[in-house]
């Protein structure tokens, strides 16, 4: 059985705005029958502010649970705000779901989204060529995922494997074949851990950290450090004081000096005593 | 309380079952291969167990009989044995609808190189025979087929498939999967051709955590597990004494109950069912009426999802499950009701109720009550009302 925060449970127990409403300035739909869920989200705005919200869900406690909770959020809310509202804002609001089910919230999501994109349409004249210029090329075709959907869950939940990818959106859930289109858009789109330093700021911040965190803890016990050379990856040092003629300074250097350095510059580090 | 109507998912350990197995598990532990005089009572009981199973499944011979831990390692010893034992063959032909512990056998050997044909179903969950007759060939190493479906109950005719096989290639063997089919129909494979059969005791009130593979006298199997003598060869490992116990006495007792299961099990079974689909118009049987085993039905609520209807169930203490993707975490529905060309509009919402010996008039009673609220109150929240209304009008 899946673990449900109280919240979800709550709210697909008792959903909150359940319906249609009939003169709803906008309609939001996202999902289908054939994947096995999908939302239908009616707004009513005036001058600028969401006065009134309903829903109607086809789908599992979860997406009834993001559904309902989503009507909530952007009640009385003017659209600017309720522009800024993300899955994971939707997710957060109930407490947190699932992994698997996370695609639960980006369907409410996707949902308010079509409804305000249909809304602005609806104010602003586009140019049609321009707008399907813009369909998003579609990765996943068993769920009908686009390119634009995945890089908006890389970007907002900070996805980054495939297994996240097909919790967040479906996409990759069912023949599996688009897999390596995904991993593709993962490296493209997910923020790479650490952008890599330029030798320069390498050897600035290696300073640093001798400086303010290695060297004041070794005078705590009467001794000190001196930086020699950096080569690379390679930090040659010369231990002075009372760890100069300690026993453990091999010690000293290898589980104190090296693993500060690598957990604060990079772990590439090797410390080479001197 | 709890309503338990998902005994296709495991069973109650039945009382007796549980006290006979306690011995076993306190004072007689020895090991039955031991020689001494305080081993002879956990041998005579694995012995006992052996020629009631025997009597339960058909066989000819006690020798036939093979203990194992699980349903799923008798379907992997049957499998890769017949295979293993047949090198120069490649082809296997299996069902569309055959348990996941039986399809990723198959899928894990189609990537050593062997030929599966996977067999299809029409809409109620029968097999097309003609297609299976056709693909039998001389390469064919194996035929598998399981003799009731989990997801439906849908019986398989075993027997005649057996005589198909054997006048096509007397070569080929034979295995079926009587998991879902074992305690709730006959099981005989005196005279049947079927040359290696697989159960699971928690399936019919013995404990999770033993099972059976039958082998034909003439049959040889290479071992999946191997080590010691045990088993005659054919799976080494101490024997699960209490377990084997407890089989021994689920299989008496579950003999003893056919006659119950055919006409009282069935009759709640029915009940339910008529029920259900007379007082919720969105509701459909997603099998056939007949030929099905009979605990287990299969209904489809069109326009809302099935792992919501489960939660709203288990609130009021009832216990069911789902073709469902969502219930899965894979994403995909049932892979049985989409071989069967189920509808999307049913697909979703598919409910599993399957019933036991130990369920109850009372509780029947209790879920035809609260079904018909829940599947409002949700039908309610579908953003398909017109489709709904439309289905109102045509079913009234």
């Amino acid at each position: 059985m899946w673990k449900y925060s109280d919240k979800v449970m709550d709210h697909y127990r008792n959903p909150r705005n359940v319906g249609k409403i009939d003169d709803a300035d906008v309609i939001g739909e996202a999902g289908s029958l054939a994947c096995g869920d999908s939302l239908k989200l009616y707004l009513k705005i005036k001058d600028g502010v969401v006065t009134d919200a309903k829903f109607q869900t086809f789908g599992c406690g979860s997406a009834v649970a993001s559904s309902s909770i989503l009507t909530e959020m952007v009640i009385g809310k003017p659209l600017e705000e309720v522009r800024k509202i993300t899955n994971a804002d939707i997710a957060k609001e109930l407490d947190g779901l699932p992994p698997e089910k996370m695609h639960c919230s980006v369907m409410g999501h996707e949902a308010l989204e079509d409804a305000l994109k249909k809304y602005y349409d609806e104010e602003i004249e586009f140019d049609l060529s321009n707008t399907e210029n813009k369909e998003s090329r579609v990765v996943c075709t068993c769920f009908n995922v686009t390119e634009d959907i995945i890089k908006e869950a890389i970007e907002v939940n900070g996805l980054k494997t495939v297994e996240d990818i097909t919790n967040y959106t479906k996409a990759g859930g069912a023949c599996g074949r688009c897999k390596g289109d995904i991993q593709k858009l993962i490296d493209k789109y997910a923020k790479k851990d650490e952008p890599k330093l330029s030798p320069a700021q390498l050897i600035l911040k290696i300073n640093k950290v001798i400086e303010n965190v290695i060297a004041p803890e070794l005078q705590k016990d009467g001794g000190d450090i001196e930086l020699i050379d950096i080569n690379e990856n390679k930090v040659y040092v010369k231990l002075q004081g009372r760890c100069s003629s300690c026993k453990n300074s091999v010690l000293t250097i290898k589980s104190f000096v090296e693993s500060t350095l690598k957990d604060k510059v990079s772990k590439d580090i090797e410390v080479i005593q001197v | 309380m709890v309503i338990y109507l998902d005994n296709n998912a495991t069973t109650k350990v039945d009382d007796k079952v549980f006290d006979e197995m306690i011995p076993f598990l306190r004072e007689e532990y020895a090991n039955p291969s031991s020689m001494y005089e305080f081993s002879v009572k956990s041998s005579n009981a694995i012995a006992d167990a052996r020629e009631k199973v025997k009597e339960f499944l058909g066989a000819k011979s006690e020798k036939e009989i093979i203990f194992t831990s699980c349903g799923s390692e008798s379907a992997n010893t049957a499998i890769k044995g017949a295979v293993a034992h047949n090198k120069s063959k490649k082809h296997i032909i299996t069902t569309k609808v055959e348990h996941p512990c039986v399809l990723n056998t198959y899928k894990s050997l189609e990537k050593q190189g062997y030929k599966v044909d996977y067999i299809g179903v029409n809409a109620n969950g029968e097999l097309d025979l003609e297609e299976l007759k056709e693909k039998i060939t001389d390469d064919t190493a194996l035929v598998s087929v399981m003799w009731a479906n989990n997801e439906t109950g849908v019986i398989f005719p075993v027997k005649e498939i057996g005589e198909i096989i054997k006048s096509r290639n007397p070569n080929t063997l034979f295995f079926v999967d009587a998991v879902q089919a074992a305690g709730k129909i006959n099981i005989d494979v005196k005279d049947s051709n079927i040359d290696m059969l697989g159960v699971s005791g928690h399936k019919f009130h013995a404990p999770k955590g033993i099972g059976v593979l039958y082998v034909k006298s003439n049959v040889i199997l290479p071992p999946l597990i191997t080590g010691g003598h045990q088993e005659r060869g054919y799976r080494a490992g101490t024997e699960n004494v209490p377990y084997i116990v407890g089989l021994g006495k689920a299989a008496e007792l579950a003999q003893e109950n056919l006659g119950f299961e055919l006409s009282e099990v069935k009759r709640l079974r029915d009940k339910l069912e008529t029920g259900i689909l007379k007082n919720i118009f969105n509701a459909r049987l997603n099998s056939s009426i007949s030929n099905r085993v009979p605990n287990t039905t299969n209904i489809g609520f069109e326009y809302i999802e099935g792992e919501l209807i489960l939660l709203h169930l288990s609130d009021l203490g009832i216990c069911a499950s789902s073709g469902s993707a969502c219930t899965s975490g894979s994403l995909e529905p049932s892979h049985v009701l989409r071989a069967m060309g189920t509808p999307f509009t049913s697909l979703h919402g598919s409910i599993r109720f399957s019933l036991s010996r130990f369920t109850t008039e009372k509780e029947v009673d209790f879920v035809l009550d609260k079904l018909p609220k829940v599947i409002d109150s949700i039908t309610k929240i579908s953003p398909y009302q017109e489709e709904l209304e439309h289905l109102k009008k045509t079913r009234s």
